[in-house]
């Protein structure tokens, strides 16, 4: 007998869930016509979208040639190709430029490690991934689609849906990682300006030190879900060093 | 009984009858399509609604043409045809599950207002007597089995002619279930038959119809026969429609896909075609076996055919919701727990309500007393519940002693306890809970 009022518990749970608010959004994907809804759900700050080629403050490109990213990708999508500078008319400040930067985005499997061996931090990842191309040319990008424009904010493709202030954040990941993801190196820039934004500030709250700091000033850690479990994930692997 | 034939065909048969089935036949084919495509659009969104989703919402409004562009897109797909398959069986297959299910439609009554005196249920079409159901075979609801039945070919030859591993264990697992629910389902269906003393769908809602007990309480079988055909019925017929909690023979997680796992393209429309018509054919024949199917209440002050029509449509919702809500609460069901349903006790009650109900309809013949009935019904019901009890006992009394055997012997051998643990879920002593394990 318990089970069969267990059971009609079990169809009363599904029945009550018609009557809920729905946990997932009206996503059209940029699709939709004008007065049709269509909502994206906020993404977090260091997702692994497609990428951007940076520039520096005077819009100079930041990538040097070097193929470290095409040496280290491990999907073997990126091909890179350097030439030297005019010294007349210099694309980059050093003596190289990547005068051909493709990603094949039917490969890529935004690891993210291109961004960690770019010496220059020329190539970051945006937070954009809904990109669906319909032929396979779409999906090689070519330097002149990564590269920011003059404003600093990423070339958006017809194909593309990008939305209101998703274009300035393209650097999340490295923000708050590097280098290695150590965590003694927080609050410490090591990059470079960018066009249109200047030297980005860094991502604050991941190493444990300054999670024991915050206890010991009796800082409510729960106000900050975020900041409590990056620096609950740093303790652990802090330890290993 | 009145009407036991289609009065269109009591006069000379010629081309007006003709056009007038042909008329018949055409609505029922495309309000079939029409059906399955809302009803795939209504499964979709009512789960969606339980799982706290929206569901398909693009294609038209709130998404209602969602199946019409999978079809679509089905049609434009590439159609593989394994190496190893029977090419004509597997062919052969889709059209096997697909016909059956759009033929038990043809002999469900849908409609007509069967509250009037003189000939219930008749309506007229361009001036000829007829009703409104396609055909009204007098084998009626045996045409049903036989379709039923001819079904599972549908299943077994794909599963067979497909010449792959995954498709022929869907298959096998699909006939055995189908064929071991089918007997449930025939004899709750005969008690229907024994009540009604027919076996023509039409007559069915005939017997049904019109005021009951204190004018109040519905004739319908479902109260009539006690309830109980009823349940049976409903357990068994899904399991027959393989829909969810008996989906073995599509367990994704197991067997890919079942049966249909070689198919692709419009074959494999088809195959879903034919499971979402299954559905609306079945909730169609439970509404017209138990429910009364468009005998209804006369609620509505103007009268027609179409109060039937609402009536059976309306009935038929709630089974088509029935389903979804099924699908969206229930676990799948173990194979062991399936055919232990199946066998052990929806056979054996079914049986033992079949044997009261005959009773009972024998004491009647013979104009014994209510009181007279009562008691008998009373003893049997008393006879049946001691036998029941002694054959738990002799079952857990037995499993006790198997599993207390185990103990000893693991002891004396001195096993470890987890090999003891795997002998005892072998024995069935699972911590999960079973589903109605008989």
């Amino acid at each position: 007998m318990a089970e069969l009022t267990d059971y009609i518990k079990g169809f009363a749970v599904t029945f009550k869930k018609l009557f809920e608010e729905r946990v997932t959004g009206d996503y059209r994907g940029g699709m939709a016509k004008a007065g049709q809804p269509d909502e994206k759900r906020p993404k977090v700050e260091r997702l692994h979208g497609r990428h951007v080629l940076n520039r520096y403050e005077d819009g100079m490109e930041k990538c040097i040639g070097c193929e470290l990213c095409a040496g280290v990708c491990p999907a073997k999508c990126i091909h890179v190709r350097g030439a030297d500078n005019d010294p007349d008319n210099p694309t980059s400040p050093g003596e190289r430029f990547g005068y051909v930067y493709e990603i094949n985005y039917l490969r890529c499997i935004h690891c993210d490690l291109c961004v960690e061996a770019c010496p220059t931090q020329a190539i970051t990842e945006s937070k954009l991934f809904e990109f669906s191309f319909t032929n396979r040319d779409d999906a090689i990008y070519t330097r002149d689609e990564l590269l920011v424009g003059d404003d600093g904010k990423p070339r958006q493709l017809p194909w593309e849906d990008w939305r209101e202030g998703e274009d300035e954040m393209t650097s999340g990941w490295m923000r708050a990682t590097s280098p290695s993801g150590d965590h003694r190196y927080e609050g410490i820039v090591q990059w470079s300006g960018e066009l249109g934004y200047g030297v980005r500030a860094p991502e604050l709250g991941q190493s444990a030190d300054a999670a024991d700091a915050a206890i010991a000033a009796g800082a409510e850690l729960d106000a900050d879900p975020a900041v409590g479990a990056d620096a609950d994930a740093e303790t652990s692997s802090g330890g290993d060093r | 009984m009145i009407g036991a034939t289609d009065p269109l065909f009591a006069d000379p048969f010629g081309l007006p009858e003709v056009g007038v089935v042909l008329l018949k036949v055409f609505v029922a084919f495309v309000f079939l399509l029409v059906a399955v495509m809302f009803n795939i659009w209504f499964l979709r969104k009512v789960i969606s609604d339980m799982q706290n989703r929206i569901g398909p919402n693009l294609a038209g409004p709130w998404g209602i043409l969602v199946t019409l562009a999978d079809g679509i897109k089905l049609f434009f797909k590439e159609d593989l045809i394994p190496e190893k398959s029977h090419r004509f069986v597997f062919k052969l297959a889709p059209y096997l599950s697909l016909i059956p299910a759009f033929l038990v439609f043809a002999i469900v009554p849908i409609g007509g207002d069967f509250n009037r005196t003189d000939g219930p249920g008749i309506i007229s079409i361009f001036g000829h007597e007829t009703l409104l159901q396609v055909a009204d075979p007098p084998v009626g609801i045996l045409f049903f089995l036989a379709m039923s039945s001819l079904a599972i070919y549908g299943v077994m030859l794909a599963g067979w002619g497909s010449g792959s591993k995954y498709p022929l264990l869907g298959s096998v697992r699909a006939s055995a279930q189908m064929v071991s629910y089918e007997a449930a389902l025939g004899l709750s269906i005969a008690s229907v038959v024994l009540v009604s003393g027919t076996l023509s769908m039409h007559d069915m809602v005939l017997t049904q119809a019109g005021p009951g007990f204190n004018s109040f309480v519905p004739n319908w079988n479902i109260i009539v026969t006690g309830f109980i055909p009823f349940f049976i019925f409903l357990v068994a017929g899904t399991a027959e429609l393989n829909h969810p909690p008996f989906d073995l023979v599509e367990a994704e997680q197991e067997l890919v896909g079942g049966f249909h796992t070689e198919y692709s393209s419009i074959r494999f429309a088809l195959f879903y075609l034919a499971e979402f018509m299954n559905q609306i054919t079945m909730g169609a024949i439970i509404v017209t076996l138990f429910l009364g199917g468009p005998a209804g209440p006369a609620l509505f002050v103007p009268k027609g055919w179409w109060v039937g029509v609402f009536w059976f449509f309306f009935k038929l919702m709630l089974f088509l919701f029935g389903f979804v809500w099924l699908r969206a609460t229930l676990p799948r069901l173990r194979y062991d727990q399936l055919m232990d349903l199946g066998w052990k006790l929806l056979i054996p009650v079914s049986l033992a309500w079949f044997l009261v109900l005959a009773g009972i309809q024998i004491g009647r013949d013979r104009g014994w007393s209510s009181v007279e009935v009562g008691a008998f019904a009373l003893g049997f019901g008393v006879v049946c519940m001691l036998c029941g009890a002694l054959l738990m006992m002799a079952l857990s009394s037995a499993r006790a002693q198997r599993l207390t055997d185990l103990e000893q012997a693991s002891a004396d051998s001195g096993q470890a306890s987890a090999d003891l643990g795997q002998k005892r879920a072998d024995l069935g002593e699972t911590p999960t809970k079973g589903v109605l394990r008989g």
